[in-house]
């Protein structure tokens, strides 16, 4: 049996796509940009982070465009005065929940947390931060965690799951006091279950987990092709 | 993670068949956990690392889920209780009706946040949303006695009373 084949319109344009795939991807597919942060191809969808909301004729809510499945004659908005406002709310609040310096952060310039703030226009935060004081996690030998930086997208969580199986990571407590935890809250370098692979640092968004040595803006990511490392466990390829 | 050394408990404690029933019973399926937990915490008042490490082991979960499931929920503690408990609670009746400032006084007071027991073992304080009873906000509960509608000066003279610290 074949996927059918479905149009809808996103920004007055018509596209079309399998009835499998979300807003999000036939968005991409159209070069019809929408703004991520939890979301990253190859990954399991969330819809954590709220950024890519968009409008959907006939209702009043928003939609997370990378969990919402397309469906025949919708029609789609991503740009607009409400969701600009929302974005850049939610960008400004993520600033204002932890620690993010960039001028000493080792991902400053190849941060997508900053690519974000920029895009959207933000140059200060209308935000109190809450500058809370959490603890950077450098017992592993190659790795570093610093909780001040991180935005809780779970990419490193779900990489790990996912990809690797190992599952070191997982968020503990909740609601304000969620934070990535190893195990049973033991130090990443005495972690039993960590394979040391390094794809939840290559996955994170922002300069919450990093290679060891470096130095302000020297850490560059290299995202891994997950979508090629899905195919080659999901078959026999040799 | 198999069943090592570290993570089996003392064989001679037949507390841990109890728990182990419990994942038997339920053909160790991974969605046990919180069942587990439930009967772990019954059994030992609270749910220290080597339970956990030997429960995930078990059930063939990773630590990390565990450790996740076990702090996103109130009910489950990982310290030993102390003597007494204090509950205090903090759901929307409950905070408008002054619980805030009832528990901006026991730090004050006692030096105790929400999840802490204090270092003389003698009180544990913690924190619920909502028991049921929003009528008598603001509510708290002495030892699970519940006790409501008290200004708070009339509260905070209940608590040292009942700790046996009044002025």
């Amino acid at each position: 049996m074949t996927t059918p084949i479905l149009t809808l319109t996103i920004d007055g344009r018509p596209v079309s796509g399998l009835a499998t795939e979300t807003v999000l991807q036939v968005a991409g597919e159209n070069g019809i940009a929408i703004p991520t942060l939890c979301f990253l191809d190859g990954l399991s969808a969330t819809g954590a982070c709220r950024l890519c909301m968009v409008e959907i004729e006939g209702s009043a809510k928003l939609h997370p465009a990378c969990v919402t499945p397309i469906q025949e004659g919708m029609v789609v908005t991503t740009q607009s005065e409400r969701l600009r406002s929302y974005r850049r709310a939610i960008v400004q609040l993520l600033f204002a929940e932890r620690n993010h310096v960039c001028a000493v952060c080792v991902s400053n310039g190849h941060c997508e947390l900053q690519d974000l703030a920029r895009e959207l226009g933000i140059d200060h935060i209308d935000f109190p931060g809450r500058y809370p004081a959490l603890a950077v996690d450098a017992s592993h030998s190659r790795f570093v965690l610093d909780h001040n930086r991180c935005v809780l997208c779970t990419r490193c969580v779900r990489v790990c799951a996912e990809i690797e199986g190992a599952h070191t990571w997982d968020v503990k407590n909740r609601g304000i006091r969620s934070q990535i935890v190893a195990d049973l809250d033991t130090p990443w370098g005495t972690s039993t279950t960590c394979t040391g692979c390094g794809k939840c640092v290559h996955v994170c968004p922002t300069g919450a987990l990093s290679e060891k040595g470096r130095s302000v803006a020297e850490m560059q990511k290299k995202r891994p092709a997950l979508p090629y490392l899905v195919a080659n466990r999901a078959e026999e390829r040799r | 993670m198999p069943v090592n050394e570290s993570t089996a408990p003392p064989a001679d404690d037949t507390r841990w068949q109890l728990i182990d029933r419990v994942m038997q019973r339920l053909d160790r399926r991974p969605d046990a956990l919180i069942e587990t937990l439930h009967a772990a915490q019954d059994a030992f008042g609270y749910l220290d690392s080597t339970t956990l490490a030997h429960i995930a082991s078990r059930l063939r979960l990773p630590p990390a889920k565990v450790f996740g499931v076990v702090t996103f929920y109130n009910h489950f503690r990982l310290k030993p209780k102390g003597e007494h408990t204090l509950a205090v609670c903090t759901g929307t009746a409950c905070h408008l009706k002054g619980n805030d400032k009832m528990l901006a006084w026991l730090r004050d007071r006692y030096h105790l946040a929400p999840g802490d027991t204090s270092p003389d073992n003698r009180l544990s304080l913690v924190e619920v949303r909502c028991v049921g009873a929003c009528a008598l906000a603001p509510v708290f509960l002495p030892d699970g006695a519940l006790v409501g509608k008290k200004s708070f000066g009339e509260a905070t003279a209940i608590i040292e009373e009942w700790l046996g610290d009044a002025p």
